[in-house]
């Protein structure tokens, strides 16, 4: 599984993706933030942020959806282009 | 030629062009009306902005609203061209144009393409000021702005 991180996220986690094999029985996005938030202080400082959005494959995603072992994942803050 | 353009790039781009490109051998056209944001100077001290983004989904998602936008009005042309990278006071980061039959829907559609795009594509900003880089934080008047076309 691909983990990618973006503007403020990725610079207090300190790097923007990492490939991560969790434990099968993590069937959706919730459960994928809680095991990353083990993975060190600055990831779990980061991805508690009051507004953490997540994209699937490219595509906007939601905390029960599901997830699988070859997905890209990606964790960012709100945006603020244009 | 493409009813579309849709740019994400490090590049500046030439209004004029653009506008040029819009209206060029448009048959049922009789509007066009086009936005550009640019990087606010004298606010706080900023000096610079780096915009970042995330590449393939941010032209995912641009590429979604036009379509959005091209089912809610009928339009004949749309270009985005969205700028990513370090920009300084005054520098163009954003073109949206569209051209359609009407004025009522030219200025409405391209009120709703950099509504949603401020929204929802993901580019996120970071200042530089004279105490240091700070990031951008979203705003709810943006929200409210973009939640007012979900009715």
């Amino acid at each position: 599984m691909k983990i990618v991180y973006f503007a403020a996220l990725r610079r207090e986690i300190g790097i923007g993706e990492e490939s991560v094999a969790p434990p099968a029985d993590l069937a959706t996005v919730a459960q994928l933030l809680d095991w990353l938030k083990s993975r060190s202080p600055a990831h779990a400082k980061a991805l508690s942020a009051p507004r953490v959005l997540v994209a699937i494959n490219q595509d906007y995603a939601g905390q029960d959806s599901a997830i699988a072992a070859d997905d890209e994942i990606a964790f960012f803050p709100p945006v603020t282009g244009g | 030629m493409d009813a579309v353009k849709l740019v994400v790039t490090a590049e500046d781009f030439d209004p004029g062009a653009e506008i040029a490109l819009l209206s060029s051998g448009a048959g049922t056209s009789g509007a066009l009306a086009t936005f550009i944001g640019l990087v606010r100077g004298g606010t706080d001290g900023v000096s610079a902005m780096t915009l970042e983004h995330y590449p393939g989904m941010t032209e995912r998602e641009i590429a979604k609203i036009i379509a959005e936008a091209r089912s809610r009005w009928a339009l004949e042309r749309v270009t985005v061209i969205h700028r990513v990278g370090r920009l300084l006071p005054g520098e163009r980061i954003v073109f949206v144009g569209v051209a359609g039959r009407h004025r009522a829907e030219a200025f409405a559609a391209c009120e709703f393409l950099i509504d949603w795009l401020k929204t929802r594509a993901p580019f996120w900003k970071l200042e530089e000021t004279a105490a240091g880089e700070r990031w951008v934080e979203s705003r709810d008047t943006d929200d409210k702005r973009a939640l007012r076309w979900e009715e």
